[in-house]
């Protein structure tokens, strides 16, 4: 049937897709100078929580304006076990169970308690708001959890990076962390490729399409919304860990609002709905960000904001989508022509010809 | 002998909004396998009944028991659970996703991958939807829509079927189709059918239920129910006594 050959020419192409990220990661070290390294480590980080966002806003349904909240529990869980441990192992597994649970307990309320989207995004906001004045306000020696102080304002400096996984004697060189970094981004994108396909992430799509018959067929929304929330809460808490030991320091300011808009805005112009999208969308503002800030002429938050607005009104569904729309009309349009080698007649992908 | 318990039964079943009272003290059984059609003009409360019978409105009073489990104020997803499925008045499917999805959706929930296969090409044979297996339900018309509704209700293997005004919005040659599939159906489950469609209501009626300002106006044979010159004037808006 030509919906398996489609769907095995898809996978293939994915999986070459997976290999040439791979290659690329492992690669990276002997091309690129250290601190352009250092650079990507970071972006990778970022394009995490790009993905926690587009998973639970593209594929659940869920926007939350509060990714940060759970962006900077993780970074402050890496760094408060780091320090009291002594080894980011079991710090890094904190950093996704912390925010996970926070996540848990936050969106129990929200969706059994039947609280409706835009209050969603409200509460969402507000939380990231209270974390922040409460992580801010505990300077001074006596808020400390173990032997790590909490530090208010001024943030955790000398925050352990990685080592070796229980082995705390063996730091990780910038190679070593970018190889951790852009690992764990493709470990993160896999793992929720393999959530989507399951039978758990069809179903949390599909009441993402329609809540009311999803729950008229048995399925029960407020568990599903929860679960995807859960998850998005535990990536974007990763990548936070990723982060702190990126920088080895961890300030409030990771909680601030101007993080959270930009999450949205990365997710926005990659495109709603796809995994990869928000990946591209972070990689593009943030390079581009990170140019405006080597020069003086313009203001970085001007430039984003006209982005933004290009985006919305040219290209409303995103990069991704847009660049794929395009693809799949060429390819359609090859098709259609007579007397083409074999296998082009497996490629009009979508929607099949509705005149057989 | 021990009692026969019904497989659906509401008793004084009320639904007010308000002032309004939607659904008036409703009494109402079901059999196994029964076909029941139900009409009544605009606001006869019929699709009120409907919601409170699956879960989407939790009644102000009354009782609602399937084959003798109590489901008053249940949530959707427990009484779709227990065997109750339904097709909304206005089309409740999964837009964004293709036919073989909806129906996959609703076949998966109880049932193994390789049944679920076997379940969903049957259901899609069924609606004669084979040859759009793969498009995307939001683009197909109207009909088409109605037909992936009643699928994806198929899929779910309920025991139960409500049909909210299944034959809306068809052509002539599909509302046949339809009254077709629901004989299919009621070889082995029960319905509850609400049309207004009288043409459609013969096709497949056996006994009839008239709504009426959210009371049950009269219940009889589908030929008693078209002689009574009381449902006449209902659906002319004039007043009755009943």
């Amino acid at each position: 049937m030509a919906t398996s050959t489609r769907r095995a020419i898809s996978l293939a192409a994915q999986l070459a897709a997976l290999a040439a990220a791979v290659a690329g990661v492992l690669y990276a070290p002997a091309v690129v100078d250290l601190f352009d390294l250092m650079q990507y480590t970071f972006f990778a980080a970022m394009c995490i929580l790009a993905l926690s966002l587009g998973f639970i806003w593209g594929f659940g349904g869920i926007l939350s304006f509060g990714q940060t909240a759970f962006f900077g529990l993780g970074a402050y869980a890496y760094a408060v076990a780091a320090i009291n441990f002594g080894d980011s192992t079991p710090a890094l597994a904190l950093a996704v169970v912390v925010p996970g649970l926070f996540a848990a307990a936050l969106g129990y309320f929200v969706f059994y308690g039947r609280i409706s989207d835009v209050y969603l995004g409200v509460i969402t906001l507000t939380v990231t708001l209270i974390l922040f004045n409460l992580v801010n306000s505990t300077a001074g020696d006596e808020y400390r959890i173990g032997a790590a102080a909490l530090g208010g304002f001024n943030g955790m400096p000398s925050v352990p990076t990685l080592n070796m996984p229980f082995d705390p004697e063996t730091i990780l060189e910038p190679e070593g962390a970018w190889l951790a970094t852009a690992g764990a981004l493709i470990l993160v994108y896999v793992l929720l490729r393999l959530i989507l396909a399951s039978r758990f992430g069809r179903v949390a799509v599909a009441i993402r399409e329609n809540e009311t018959r999803a729950a008229l067929l048995g399925y029960d929304p407020r568990l599903y919304k929860l679960l995807v929330f859960v998850i998005g809460g535990g990536v974007a808490g990763l990548g936070g860990a990723l982060y702190a030991n990126w920088g080895a320091f961890v300030s409030p300011t990771i909680f601030a609002l101007s993080l959270s808009a930009e999450i949205i805005i990365w997710v926005t112009i990659g495109g709603l709905g796809t995994l990869i999208g928000p990946v591209v969308g972070c990689l593009i503002i943030e390079m581009l960000v990170a140019r405006i800030g080597a020069q003086q002429a313009v203001n970085a938050n001007l430039v984003l904001g006209v982005i933004l607005v290009g985006f919305v009104l040219l290209l409303p569904k995103g990069l991704v989508p847009a660049v794929r729309d395009v693809a799949l009309r060429g390819l359609k349009a090859v098709a259609r022509r007579p007397r083409l080698p074999v296998g082009v007649e497996a490629v009009p992908a979508e929607k099949p010809s509705v005149a057989e | 002998m021990a009692e026969i318990v019904p497989l659906l039964q509401t008793r004084n079943l009320t639904m007010r909004f308000g002032g309004v009272v939607a659904v008036d003290d409703v009494t109402f059984t079901l059999g196994e396998v029964e076909l029941r059609c139900l009409i009544g003009p605009n606001g006869a409360g019929k699709s009120t009944f409907f919601k409170m019978l699956t879960g989407q409105l939790k009644p102000t009073s009354g009782a609602i028991t399937f084959r003798g489990t109590g489901v008053a104020g249940a949530a959707s997803h427990e009484i779709a659970r227990l065997g109750v499925g339904i097709k909304t008045q206005v089309p409740n499917v999964f837009n964004g996703l293709s036919v073989h999805e909806n129906l996959w959706i609703a076949a998966r929930r109880k049932n193994t991958p390789a049944r679920t296969r076997a379940l969903v090409d049957e259901v899609i044979g069924k609606i004669r939807l084979s040859r759009k297996a793969e498009a995307i339900v939001g683009q197909l018309s109207h009909g088409e829509r109605q037909w992936v509704e009643i699928g994806t209700v198929l899929a779910g293997e309920p025991e139960l079927i409500l049909l909210d005004e299944p034959a809306a919005g068809m052509t002539h040659e599909e509302v046949v189709r339809t009254a077709e599939i629901i004989r299919d159906i009621n070889t082995a489950q029960a319905l509850i059918v609400v049309e207004h469609d009288m043409q459609f209501i013969k096709m497949i009626a056996k006994t009839v239920t008239v709504f009426h300002q959210g009371r049950v106006l009269m219940e009889d044979t589908i030929d008693v129910v078209m002689r009574d010159p009381r449902v006449r004037d209902v659906y002319l808006g004039k007043k009755v006594a009943a």
